[in-house]
């Protein structure tokens, strides 16, 4: 039996507790498992496991003609899963910190992308790019960003953003699955590793076996009908937490997006159009990004739904600071996003 | 070529020389112990990697001090550097205020970034040093650098600094041969600690000296194959001399030695040779040296020791006294 979200929600089939990294990782499994056309490759990938867990284990049961350890040449590396792509194998690379997209995004945006296009769809580019992002434990402007808004701006490929086990498990699935390039963004903050500050939700039941999730459907985890909050990655944990607080005050309802492209906007208007005001919260940069296509994804459909208008909490266009005090000042935590929320709420 | 036994007579290696490199290594050495005890201080319980008074990635040099040292010590304050994630003993030998690095490692308004940068990113123009987190991203500026010293009319050069992972970046390639075409006063470091990460430099590099790749771009090439201060002394002697006359660039591979792990919190469970690894230890085998050929002592060990350690000490009680960014000013900076 394939496991889907509809299947799961109907209580169907059997689950198990994991973390966020472990999620992920057991979607691998058993797409290399099934198909023998998928490998991982990238730096630290192998007998490290992954600098973020996303691999571990894996080169026990699939060996390193499968689980490849590459130098560190991203465009080489990313240029070659691409090459493979299009002969037919469904490889998974792995950029290790999306910061370092700059010494390797031609194969990335100019390649992997537009290939399909350019060759009038005769030419397939089915893989996966993982790569770890955010900030929030002082690890400096080169290592902390965001940046999906910059891969979603470029057209041509899925990106993807989970931020629990099951999402992490069900997109990974679909992603590999998918005949498209889809770039998978895990955020360092929701793996649950033993090493960085965990939010309380990276441990959560996740389905057992075969398990997918529709790439492009947002998730409404909390129901509320004040204030929309949309957002994704790490932020969905800060916003369930205020949303929490806030809960008998403001009735907030959270959506977390899961994908960037494509973009749910059928779920952004439904909701907006049952609370009137919305509230955007993205980890990246404020301005050319998410936040602003979300809100247009409302304006341009019907402004008049808005009583209020809408706020973003976003990073300032700023890069991300190493001292704590000014990191904290710049990400969009909780209480950045509790004002927010009132404000909008307030009138 | 292969360098293991200098002429030093010939460098002008005499006995203060030598004593000079080994202050130098022991400084940065000190430094780094520092650094690591209060990395760790308060990381628990268990390791929480952004907690702290230093919190974030570090990535200690341990192992690596004679390839600072023995180019550093042919460099002007006036001369470049661009280093890597792993900066600490070229900002040391290079001369770096101690206190303001450790300021901008503590995350600290005094610090050499005002807090913004952190251990990875030090920007220091008095002595013109800089840094990067991206691998092998600080050899193209050093290009710049170099050039800019020519139109300038100076016999100033510049360095650059990688690791043994970061010579198969493209940024490696590109910039041996534009260094090469235009002939700029550059001297190409490679830290060969055996490790990028955890993979080892035989699964991931063709070649089994750098001296090769040096070679197919047409400039001088060598590996120096022990981790001793004085060969590196020696091999870069050669290096900045060509790039101060205007002769062009020129590539020195080391292989050095990663005491610790490749970052804090590194388990290295993938790392065979472990056990091993404190027997070669780079400082305590020069100070056999020296003590055996009678330059060192033991009353000039414990002076060496004990200056580096007050500098230390004051570096961090600086750091430490120093006040945290002002968030309302985190947007300070982004442009001039
Ligand atoms: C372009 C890029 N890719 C990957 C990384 C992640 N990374 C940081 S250090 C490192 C290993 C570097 O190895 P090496 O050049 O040998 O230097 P060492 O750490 O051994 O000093 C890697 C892969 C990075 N910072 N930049
Ligand atoms: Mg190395």
């Amino acid at each position: 039996m394939v496991v889907t979200e509809s299947t799961v929600e109907a209580g169907l089939g059997g689950t198990h507790r994991l973390t966020t990294a472990r999620a992920m990782v057991e979607a691998i499994e058993i797409e290399m498992r099934r198909d023998a056309s998928v490998f991982y490759l990238g730096e630290d990938v192998g007998a490290y496991g992954g600098i973020f867990g996303s691999t571990t284990g894996l080169l026990d049961e699939f060996g390193p003609e499968r689980v490849i350890d590459t130098p560190i040449s991203e465009t080489a590396f990313i240029g070659l899963a691409i090459g493979a792509a299009v002969e037919g194998m469904r490889p998974i690379a792995e950029l290790m910190f999306a910061d370092f997209m700059g010494v390797c995004l031609d194969q990335i945006y100019n390649h992997m992308a537009k290939i399909h296009y350019e060759s009038g769809g005769h030419v397939k580019v089915p893989m996966v790019l993982t790569t770890a992002v955010g900030g929030g434990y002082s690890d400096g402007a080169q290592h902390s960003q965001c940046l999906w808004g910059t891969f979603a701006h470029l057209p041509g490929m899925k990106v993807v953003v989970p931020s629990t086990p099951a999402d992490a498990k069900g997109l990974m699935a679909s992603a590999i699955q998918d005949d498209n390039p889809v770039i998978y963004m895990f955020h360092k903050g929701v793996m649950g590793l033993a090493w960085m500050a965990k939010n309380s939700r990276a441990i959560d039941l996740v389905p057992e076996g075969l398990y997918t999730v529709p790439i492009g459907k947002a998730k409404v985890i909390r129901q509320g009908s004040d204030v929309s909050v949309v957002t994704i990655g790490l932020s969905v944990h800060h916003v369930l937490d205020v949303a929490e607080n806030l809960a008998g005050n403001v009735d907030v309802e959270v959506i977390d997006l899961r994908s960037l492209v494509p973009l749910d906007r059928e779920a952004i208007l439904a909701s907006v159009s049952k609370t009137g005001r919305l509230v955007v919260v993205d980890e990246d940069y404020l301005s050319f990004g998410l936040s602003g296509e979300v809100s247009a994804t409302v304006t341009d459909v019907d402004p008049t739904m808005l009583k209020m208008p809408v706020k973003r909490v976003a990073n300032p266009d700023t890069p991300v600071p190493y001292s704590r005090p000014l990191e904290y000042a710049i990400l969009p935590r909780q209480d950045r996003i509790e004002a927010a929320i009132r404000e909008v709420a307030s009138a | 070529m292969t360098t293991t036994a200098p002429d030093r007579q010939q460098v002008g290696l005499d006995d203060e020389a030598r004593l000079g490199l080994y202050a130098t290594m022991v400084l940065a050495r000190r430094f780094e112990e520092a650094i690591l005890a209060e990395y760790h201080a308060d990381k628990g319980p268990g390791f929480d990697i952004g907690k702290g008074l230093v919190p974030g990635e570090m990535h200690l040099a341990a192992g690596q001090e004679p390839v600072a040292a023995g180019v550093c010590a042919h460099l002007r304050s006036d001369d470049a550097i661009t280093a890597t994630h792993r900066p600490h003993h070229f900002a040391i030998a290079h001369g770096v205020d101690l206190g303001r690095m450790a300021a901008e490692i503590f995350g600290r308004e005094t610090g050499l970034g005002h807090g913004r940068g952190g251990h990875m990113h030090l920007f220091d123009p008095e002595t013109h040093f800089s840094c990067s987190g991206i691998v092998t991203e600080g050899y193209p500026a050093a290009l710049g650098q170099a050039f800019a010293f020519v139109r300038h009319g100076t016999d100033r050069i510049a360095v650059a600094v990688t690791g043994d992972g970061g010579a198969n970046q493209g940024a490696f390639h590109e910039s041996l041969n534009l260094a090469a075409c235009w002939k700029l006063p550059v001297v190409f470091v490679i830290e060969d600690n055996d490790w990028a990460i955890s993979v080892p430099r035989s699964a991931s590099t063709a070649v089994s000296s750098n001296a090769t790749r040096a070679r197919a771009y047409d400039m001088p090439g060598v590996r120096v194959e022990d981790n001793d201060v004085e060969a590196v002394y020696l091999a870069a002697s050669e290096a900045v001399a060509r790039a101060r006359a205007g002769d062009g660039p020129s590539l020195i591979e080391v292989h050095t030695l990663r005491l610790w792990g490749h970052f804090e919190g590194d388990a290295q469970g993938y790392r065979p040779e472990l056990a091993e690894v404190v027997g070669h230890d780079p400082i305590p085998s020069y100070e056999t040296k020296l003590r055996s050929d009678g330059i060192l002592d033991d009353s000039r060990r414990d002076k060496i020791y004990q200056q580096a350690g007050e500098r230390i000490e004051q570096a961090i009680a600086f750091a430490k006294s120093s006040p945290l960014p002002d968030p309302s000013t985190a947007r300070s900076y982004i442009f001039a």
